[in-house]
């Protein structure tokens, strides 16, 4: 077994024997044995990470197996490791680790460990399925694997009706950007004849592909179009991109880490890397990448604002991890993949570190995550202001911090597209910039800073275990320096053949040249946001209620999300139930079963009159017999 | 006037004349031996059989050929058939040796009218003339009317008996009266004559095609083809069950081969005038088979509609005259035989209990007796054509061969009928595992039957799963037709 098929399988390995022996290894070896398996994967990764990515090594392509083989149909299961993947690589891999690690404090109190740890390793399994691939059939296996772990672990307190809820609502949200993307694939398939990246990449290069094709009741629609389109439904739906974003914030129902590691680092990016991926075919198309940037821009800046008003301490950071994937869509928009995966791994970081110490605030509160109940944290709990400061100030973009470098290099590209669609991402950008800093410092002067709300919490409140801190800090390096370490990847070409532009798409190269006002804007912004956060909720912290009062409607647009949840249910959850209980009970009470019932009746019947035709005399059989005899010769003869 | 005997070869009539001595030595035995020689007797006529499978089985290096002027036939189709009869009879004999001691019908003459019925079945899978056809059909016949009125002291026994007999001779005179036109017509019995003569007239006669229409209602009366079933549900009942179990299968297999004679050999010429009548009996057969058993109460009632069902798909097999019909046929007779010995055996063994012949008797089996459940189930699923057993290869054959040979609408039929049938199968099961029970179920399973039982689940079971063995020999026996 190649070192490379050991990343992806030894999380596979962990997960099944915590999964199917949990109850005989108990919770502490589970969750141990799920640890070492990522521990191996984690080290491979590194030193591929090292091998590839910091050395000049080549990419990787190794075939395991023949998957599927029907007829012309072809897939082998493969592996394919370059510097995009290997960057992938060692984000889900390290973070897993350390989240799984967190989650033996995190999840100490509860009696399903070996559940939950299972669930953890089979969707890091997933992940790097999906990341290692070298097809789309594969990477749509890893798709719905993740989907799958996430449902699982969403709904993982599954006695509590709310998390069940959103886990469904994940599933069914995720389903309708699955449906897409899987009409993409087979729309790739029926195009070139195969699902291999490789063949499918050279052919689009080299213009092998009939330029219109038929897509349902359309007529001739331009191809690549059309499968760009189709795969970036799917990535709407995984990265919770604006219109299908709505499973997002409810997916904060699953445990903390699970938010970390599902909803913050890893699986939500999984659109991004998709989109960078199968950049070959999406610079073949002007208009999905038009797209891509403004469905981008507005989830950007659509999400900040949502993330304005929250008062539970997850789902500001939802909001924000959604807002934050945006960034990293409009830079994959403007054709700066670069930038978009260094923003993801970068984000990574600090976002699940953000997302770990809000789990060390919340378990420190007793499962308190109200940030109106929370204040003055910071005297009780020291460590963890100090690391989830370095996560907000990485976000926020404060110089030589990771976010610093990432977002600064998305906004500068943008800025640099000079295109319509790159300018109204740069806009929003800019203005999604001063809210992020508002609702990230907002978060850390509410939980920290000020007054105690509540007394009682606050004495109780206090500093998480070792196991809970080692992993923040260790992230907390990552997100410090992350950047700067990292920066290399936006230069020209650094991905190689991982990533294709076409001419003219050089909006990451005049990102490097552009003027100074361009390159300390983002900083400016910080700084306003900052400083309103101060003013709000440090200086005067009864302005924030009288604007609410004074603006009412506007705050409870804001609060509600653009009542989005509310149009869906109106125009989606609504009719489906009506239409479903029209067909449970006029379809299939009334005509199906009054169909079958009804043969069954008409059966019954003639069974009847048959038995009473056998009247046991001879004669009326004898009778029967002759009658028989003369239909047949009459018929017959 | 010298008379010219044809030539005889006796070497191709060994197991039929072995089994004439060893009837006619049981009969001298039960005659002048006591009481305490019957079990004996019964060893001796299955050993009997067993012989004649040794035989049959010496035999079949023999080249195919004809004797006796060619009214003997000994061909693969023949030889087949036999061999079907001979497990026909003896697993049945088997499994009724045990209910036979309970009811007090065990004397020699049982065992001697099995073997006669048995020679006569042999005779008519190996006739080449209407003659020997007829000969054989009656001394089956003959034999299987005592059989069926062996519980003289049994109202129903003899009754069914009497039926039987009066219905099965005014069937029998019409297979006599349409032989002698077919006679008439062309001045000959044997098959192989009659076709040549349809082929060198000029015009086909009316008086042949009454003829052949009468002789294919008398053999359709022997398979309880609908509307020439109604003695099967009176005499299935009334007949003491061992006998029941023979004549729901042994007969049908000599029927369909004469079936294959009479049809493919002599009037292969006609296919355009009995494939639609055929057609028309088997829609009917199928409907009575498979409505007829779903108001029924009593096991044995139910198991004759639903022999009348299979009889309905055996007749369509039939009537597509293409080798995969014949094929299926003889595919579907194999598992038949299996399917419904392993019923009827179970039917034997719940039956020593003093257990009715109903069906609400069998509540809540599977509580005390999982396995006897399990395979009562595992019969009636195969019979109503759920994979992976036999049953639904079988069907799916004839419903392939059907289809090929152009037959939808009658697919579609069968397939619904099959639908409908499947109910009351699927009731037995019900009642078995979701019932209460009510009787206690605590009879020993006899070696024979457990041998029996084996034997035929076995069979369904692997058949079911690894068909093409099975399917290889139908396909050998029936290339000599057409």
């Amino acid at each position: 077994m190649s070192k490379y098929l050991l990343i992806v399988l030894a999380p596979l390995f962990g997960s099944m024997i915590a999964g199917f022996f949990g109850r005989l290894l108990g919770n502490r070896l589970a969750s141990l044995v799920t640890i070492a398996g990522m521990s191996v994967s984690a080290l491979l990764a590194i030193i591929t990470f090292f091998e590839i990515a910091v050395g000049n090594g080549d990419p990787v392509r190794q075939e395991v197996w023949s998957w599927i083989v029907s007829g012309e149909f072809r897939v082998s299961f493969g592996l394919l490791i370059d510097r995009l993947t290997a960057v992938m690589l060692i984000v889900v891999s390290g973070i897993s680790t350390l989240i799984h690690i967190y989650s033996m404090g995190y999840m100490a109190e509860d009696p399903d460990q070996p559940r939950f740890f299972s669930y953890l390793s089979l969707f890091t399994f997933a992940m790097l399925m999906l990341v290692t691939g070298d097809s789309f059939l594969q990477l749509f296996f890893g798709w719905e694997g993740v989907g799958l772990a996430s449902y699982l672990l969403i709904g993982f307190w599954f006695k509590k009706e709310s998390a069940c809820n959103a886990a469904i609502k994940a599933f069914l949200v995720n389903r309708v950007g699955d449906f897409g993307f899987a009409l993409g694939i087979f729309t790739i398939y029926q195009v070139f004849h195969t699902l291999d990246y490789a063949t499918v990449f050279r052919m689009a290069g080299t213009g092998q592909y009939p330029q219109t094709v038929d897509f349902l009741f359309w007529g001739p629609v331009h191809t690549m179009t059309l499968i760009c389109l189709l795969l970036f439904i799917g990535a709407m739906g995984k990265s919770a991109q604006f219109i299908l974003h709505t499973w997002l914030p409810d997916a904060m129902e699953g445990p903390t880490p699970v938010s970390a590691l599902i909803h913050a680092a890893t699986m939500v990016t999984a659109g991004v890397f998709m989109v960078c991926r199968a950049s070959p075919l999406f610079e073949l198309s002007e208009t999905a990448l038009t797209v891509v940037t403004v469905i981008g821009a507005i989830t950007a800046f659509f999400a900040a604002t949502v993330g304005l008003v929250q008062n539970d301490i997850k789902r500001v950071i939802a909001y924000s991890t959604c807002s934050q994937l945006g960034y990293m869509f409009f830079a994959a928009g403007v054709s700066a993949y670069s930038a978009a995966i260094f923003h993801l791994m970068t984000h990574a970081f600090f976002k699940a570190l953000l997302f770990l110490s809000a789990g060390a605030v919340i378990h420190s509160m007793h499962h308190e995550q109200d940030m109106r109940k929370m204040g003055g944290l910071r005297k009780k709990i020291p460590i963890t202001y100090t690391v989830m400061m370095i996560g907000t100030l990485a976000l926020t973009g404060f110089p030589f911090l990771a976010g610093f470098y990432s977002k600064d290099a998305i906004l500068e590209a943008a800025y640099a597209a000079h295109s319509t669609a790159g300018t109204f991402a740069w806009t929003l950008g800019m203005i999604g910039a001063v809210l992020t800093t508002f609702y990230s410092f907002r978060l850390i002067f509410m939980t920290f800073h000020g007054r105690p709300a509540d007394h009682h919490s606050y004495d109780h409140a206090h500093e998480s275990p070792w196991v809970m801190l080692g992993p923040l800090m260790v992230l907390a390096v990552g997100a410090l320096f992350a950047g700067m370490l990292g920066e290399s990847m936006t230069h020209l070409g650094w991905f190689k053949s991982a990533i294709f532009l076409a001419p003219g798409h050089d909006a990451m190269e005049h990102a490097h040249h552009v003027s100074a006002w361009v390159k300390w804007s983002p900083f400016l912004m910080f700084l306003i946001g900052l400083g309103m956060a101060w003013l709000l909720y440090v200086r005067m912290p009864e302005l924030p209620g009288i604007i609410a009062g004074h603006y009412r409607a506007t705050h409870r647009f804001l609060l509600n999300a653009w009542y989005f949840d509310r149009l869906y249910d109106r125009l989606f959850v609504q009719p489906a139930k009506l239409i479903g209980e029209g067909l449970w009970l006029t379809g299939d009470a009334k005509i199906v079963d009054g169909c079958v019932n009804g043969v069954a009746n008409l059966c019954q019947r003639w069974a009847e009159q048959l038995r009473s035709l056998q009247t046991g005399y001879v004669y009326h059989y004898a009778f029967a017999m002759l009658i028989g005899v003369l239909v047949l010769m009459s018929l017959y003869t | 006037m010298a008379v010219q005997l044809p030539e005889m070869n006796l070497v191709l009539l060994s197991p039929e004349i072995l089994l004439s001595l060893v009837a006619m030595g049981l009969l001298l035995m039960s005659a002048w031996s006591g009481k305490e020689s019957r079990g004996l007797i019964g060893t001796m006529a299955l050993s009997g059989i067993v012989l004649a499978a040794v035989v049959l089985a010496g035999l079949s290096s023999a080249t195919p050929s004809a004797t006796m002027g060619g009214h003997f036939i000994d061909d693969r189709l023949a030889r087949a058939m036999k061999w079907l009869l001979l497990i026909a009879t003896a697993l049945p004999l088997l499994m009724s040796r045990e209910y036979l001691n309970q009811h007090g019908l065990d004397s020699g003459e049982y065992y001697v009218l099995t073997i006669t019925s048995l020679i006569g079945a042999m005779a008519m899978v190996s006739a080449g003339s209407f003659l020997l056809l007829y000969l054989g059909l009656e001394l089956m016949s003959l034999s299987i009317y005592v059989l069926a009125a062996y519980q003289r002291d049994q109202l129903q026994s003899t009754e069914a008996g009497l039926k039987y007999f009066i219905l099965g001779s005014l069937a029998s005179g019409i297979l006599l009266y349409g032989t002698s036109l077919v006679y008439g017509a062309t001045g000959t019995t044997l098959f192989t004559a009659v076709a040549n003569a349809i082929k060198t007239a000029e015009h086909v006669s009316p008086v042949l095609v009454l003829g052949a229409v009468l002789v294919i209602i008398g053999i359709s009366f022997k398979v309880a083809a609908a509307p020439f079933h109604m003695w099967a549900p009176d005499v299935y009942e009334g007949a003491p069950t061992s006998v029941t179990a023979f004549i729901a299968v042994m007969p049908k297999v000599a029927a369909f081969t004469a079936f294959f004679r009479v049809l493919l050999e002599a009037f292969s010429a006609l296919h355009v005038h009995w494939a639609p009548m055929l057609q028309l009996l088997a829609v009917l057969t199928l409907a009575v088979g498979s409505l007829g058993a779903i108001a029924q109460s009593n096991i044995k009632r139910l198991l004759a509609y639903s022999s009348i069902g299979h009889v309905g798909f055996l007749l369509i097999g039939l009537t597509t005259g293409s080798q995969l019909g014949h094929q299926s046929v003889v595919f579907y007779l194999a598992n038949y035989i299996f399917m419904s010995v392993g019923a009827f055996c179970l039917v034997l063994v719940l039956n020593r209990q003093g257990i009715g012949d109903q069906i609400s008797d069998y509540a809540g089996l599977a509580k005390k007796r999982p396995l006897l459940a399990f395979l009562m189930s595992m019969f009636m699923f195969s019979m109503a054509g759920i994979p992976p057993l036999a049953g639904f290869i079988a069907k799916l054959y004839v419903l392939m061969a059907a289809v090929k040979a152009g037959l939808l609408t009658l697919a579609v039929i069968s397939v619904i009928f099959a639908a409908i049938g499947a109910f009351y199968y699927l009731r037995i099961v019900k009642i078995i595992y979701f019932d209460v029970a009510e009787q206690p179920f605590d009879m020993e399973v006899s070696l024979s039957h457990q041998i029996v039982l084996a034997i035929s689940a076995l069979i369904v079971l692997v058949v079911g799963i690894f068909p093409g063995k099975l399917l290889d020999w139908s396909l050998a026996s029936v290339q000599s037709l057409l």
